[in-house]
């Protein structure tokens, strides 16, 4: 009898069912594909970018899906460092949540640079005093140990599994795990950071640049800790999709309520530590230069006060307190809501990070600089999500990601 | 100082733009486009798609007419030293596989074409918008491809280009000078092409450091100002204004504070270097 | 990122960066080989046991 390639014990829908949809994904990836070979074949005139947006939507969806991907790292570090066992369940969607992020990420740094073939430059003819220097290095090390982290997961499928070698190395694999986690954490850590400190460093940019600690602007530490407190929300946001989409439980309630309650502290936190650095930057940091707060915030279309707003009190105090309190936890519809508003936030917060600082003029005969993406960038913006959710259907399908879904779902 | 003293002595090679003289006739861009093969596309309506290593501005002091004045502003790279004169130009320290660079004997930024990969990070840094990404395959019309700068490599698509002060020219008077047997060159030996090119002499070029050049004492003039001095970008390109709405058109001041002000403040920045 | 590269100088900068990535890649590695070598002297020892189970 040949092994299936399903999972044992759980259902899954008819092959044609599977088919279909993978087919209507797949013309949504398609339709990107031949945007990013556009660009490739014609180059970066392709894009809406100009002299003044030399970073534009590319970088914002890097800056994005890394802090995004970020659950995969602090669930990591919760699960095998802090010893967290309830997360166990649901480790194992989180790191193809970020692999599937950080994948994203390379695929759009490898369209964003003007000459593809010399990317290895950055590597071989580093400087070390660039913070995309080491943006680039963390990340790929990092998406190697994600591929590592994600490997036994697809060993454990049935016709892999039954390889005796393939068996034997996703239990190895899973026995040393935690130093693989914990150099991820480490690796994390930095290039969160300088995710963060590639904007805060730019001491010509008065809208972005932050004082700091040592070498690291205080945008290194503010970005690292928001990952950490929204990457768990957007692990919780996409679990909670892929059982509606399914109608299956996957995961335990109480699961999601700890991850969001551990996500409402560092989000307070987070939030705490990012009102007082808008403080001294619009007080202190910006005056300096000659600029006040609200000549980033005036005669132009687009970024007003509101948007300073929706960042720090819709999209971040608000979740904050909705997380931490347990009866926000509690009901669902306050669960969901706080943790689609944290993912909104940290979107915000990349965004202004990027195409604002961009945005704002430095010299006083210069006006504000607008930018509109061209359908090749929002094309290639939108692959990533239509790649990332083949994956996942393609992991849910064949590999055991949710070790509770049988407990769960043996009722029905 | 002896000879050998005065040769390894590092010059800050800069510019100074006297703006009443500037009439706006774009001479220096033209200048510079021949000089170093800067490609040009049909349509250049969107100046942020253009190439442009110095382009000029035209400002106005904002009054209806019959009080308005206009000034232009030729703005070409800065070549900034940085924060703490130390050569950490805004653009220099970001670039993450060491493609623009530090000169430190002559103080030029360079930009290393074959090297750079087309992050632009340097561009996100630069206050100037000084620096220019090539978005197409650089192209002339045939004729003038026999007039190209044979001492100036055409850049590909895909990199960053900037005004570089004619380094080639800098080279080629290095290169007379040893033939010569000296060890200095002299101030009219190195002079930029839009320098050169400027029909009113608006435009004065040498080491900002050597008190026998025009340009030492020229940036030391109660008249002159530099852009956005307050980010601390320590620019070598200085302008001359005799009227105060120009200064107050070159930095951001918040109320109350006037060009003056700062213009004290960055002498004891200086003084203290 | 190699000493041989001309960028490359032996200053704090280059030893702590480098260092740290050195440091990660190395443990990275060791890791991957540690398993995978323990994965095929499993499968070689326990060959016997196997095809047993499976007559
Ligand atoms: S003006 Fe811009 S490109 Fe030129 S040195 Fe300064 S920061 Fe660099
Ligand atoms: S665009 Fe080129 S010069 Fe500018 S930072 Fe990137 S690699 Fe360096």
């Amino acid at each position: 009898m040949t092994t299936p390639a399903i999972p044992e014990g759980v259902k899954r829908c008819s092959t044609g069912k599977f088919a279909l949809w993978l087919a209507v994904v797949g013309a949504v990836l398609l339709w990107g594909v031949y945007a990013m070979f556009l660009v490739w074949y014609k180059g970066l005139n392709q894009t809406g970018m100009n002299d003044a947006y030399g970073f534009a939507l590319w970088i914002w969806a890097d800056l994005t899906v890394i802090a995004l991907g970020g659950g995969a790292f602090f669930s990591g570090f919760l699960t095998y460092i802090i010893g967290k066992k309830e997360l166990k369940s649901i480790i194992n969607y989180a790191v193809i949540i970020g692999f599937i992020c950080y994948s994203s990420a390379l695929l759009i740094l490898a369209l964003d640079i003007g000459q593809p073939l010399r990317g290895w430059f950055i590597f071989w003819h580093a400087n070390v005093h660039s913070m995309l220097t080491e943006v680039a290095f963390c990340l790929s090390v990092y998406f190697a140990v994600l591929t590592i982290e994600f490997l036994p997961i697809v060993l454990e499928n049935p016709k892999l599994d039954r390889i005796p070698f393939l068996h034997h190395l996703s239990h190895n694999l899973h026995e040393v795990m935690a130093v693989f986690a914990a150099t991820g954490v480490f690796l994390s850590f930095f290039h969160q950071g300088s995710l963060g400190g590639v904007a805060g460093v730019l001491y010509g940019r008065p809208f972005a640049f932050r004082e700091g600690l040592l070498i690291w602007p205080w945008t290194f530490f503010l970005f690292t800790w928001s990952a950490a407190a929204v990457g768990p929300c957007f692990t919780v946001l996409i679990t909670r999709i892929t059982e509606k989409v399914t109608g299956k439980k996957l995961v335990k309630q109480a699961t999601f309520r700890l991850l969001a309650k551990i996500s409402g502290w560092m989000l307070l936190t987070y939030m705490i530590a990012k009102i007082i650095d808008t403080w001294y930057w619009a007080a202190v940091t910006a005056p300096a230069k000659g600029f006040t707060l609200m000549d980033f915030y005036t005669n132009n279309p687009v970024y007003g006060i509101w948007i300073l707003i929706a960042e720090l009190v819709i999209c971040g105090l608000l979740p904050a307190v909705i997380l931490v309190t347990r009866k926000g936890r509690e009901n669902n519809l306050l669960l969901m809501t706080g943790v689609i508003l944290a993912v909104i936030g940290v979107c915000i917060n990349r965004w202004v990070m990027v195409l604002q600082v961009m945005a704002a003029p430095l010299l006083p005969f210069q006006d504000w600089y607008m930018y509109m993406p061209t359908w090749q960038e929002i094309a290639t913006t939108i692959l990533p999500i239509a790649y990332g959710i083949i994956l996942i259907m393609l992991a849910y399908r064949y590999l055991p990601v949710f070790p509770q879904e049988k407990e769960l779902n043996s009722g029905s | 100082m002896t000879k050998q003293e005065q040769h390894t002595r590092t010059k800050r090679y800069g510019m100074v733009i006297d703006l009443d003289r500037c009439t706006g006739c774009g001479a220096c861009m033209v200048a510079c486009y021949a000089e170093n093969n800067v490609p040009f596309k049909k349509n250049e309506s969107d100046k942020m798609l253009s190439l442009n290593w110095i382009r000029v501005f035209k400002v106005d002091n904002g009054k209806p007419f019959p009080d308005t004045e206009i000034c232009y502003i030729p703005k070409p790279c800065m070549q900034c030293d940085g924060r703490h004169m130390e050569g950490h130009s805004p653009c220099v320290s970001v670039c993450p596989a060491v493609a623009t660079d530090y000169d430190y004997p002559t103080g030029i930024v360079s930009q290393i074409y074959t090297r750079c990969f087309g992050c632009r990070y340097c561009m996100a840094a630069c206050p100037y918008h000084a620096r220019k990404f090539n978005w197409w395959d650089p192209s002339w019309p045939a004729e003038m491809e026999k007039y190209l700068n044979p001492d100036v490599s055409v850049r590909m698509r895909g990199v960053v280009e900037k005004c570089s002060f004619c380094y080639h020219r800098y080279q080629k008077a290095r290169d007379k000078a040893y033939l010569e047997g000296r060890d200095e060159i002299y101030e009219h030996e190195y002079q930029p092409a839009c320098v050169e090119a400027c029909p009113t002499g608006a435009m004065t070029f040498g080491d900002l450091l050597n008190p026998e050049h025009e340009v030492y004492k020229l940036s030391r003039s109660k008249k002159a100002f530099r852009l956005l001095e307050k980010l601390h970008t320590n620019p070598k390109v200085y302008y001359l204004s005799s009227k105060s709405w120009v200064r107050r058109k070159a930095d951001n001041y918040l109320e109350g504070q006037s060009p003056g002000q700062q213009n004290n403040a960055r002498k004891t920045e200086t003084a203290s270097h | 990122m190699f000493p041989f590269i001309f960028e490359w100088a032996w200053d704090i900068p280059h030893l702590v960066f480098m260092g740290a990535l050195w440091y990660a890649l190395s443990i990275i590695g060791a890791g991957l080989t540690y398993c995978i070598l323990k994965s095929l002297y499993d499968t070689a020892t326990e060959e016997g046991g196997e095809s047993h189970e499976h007559h």
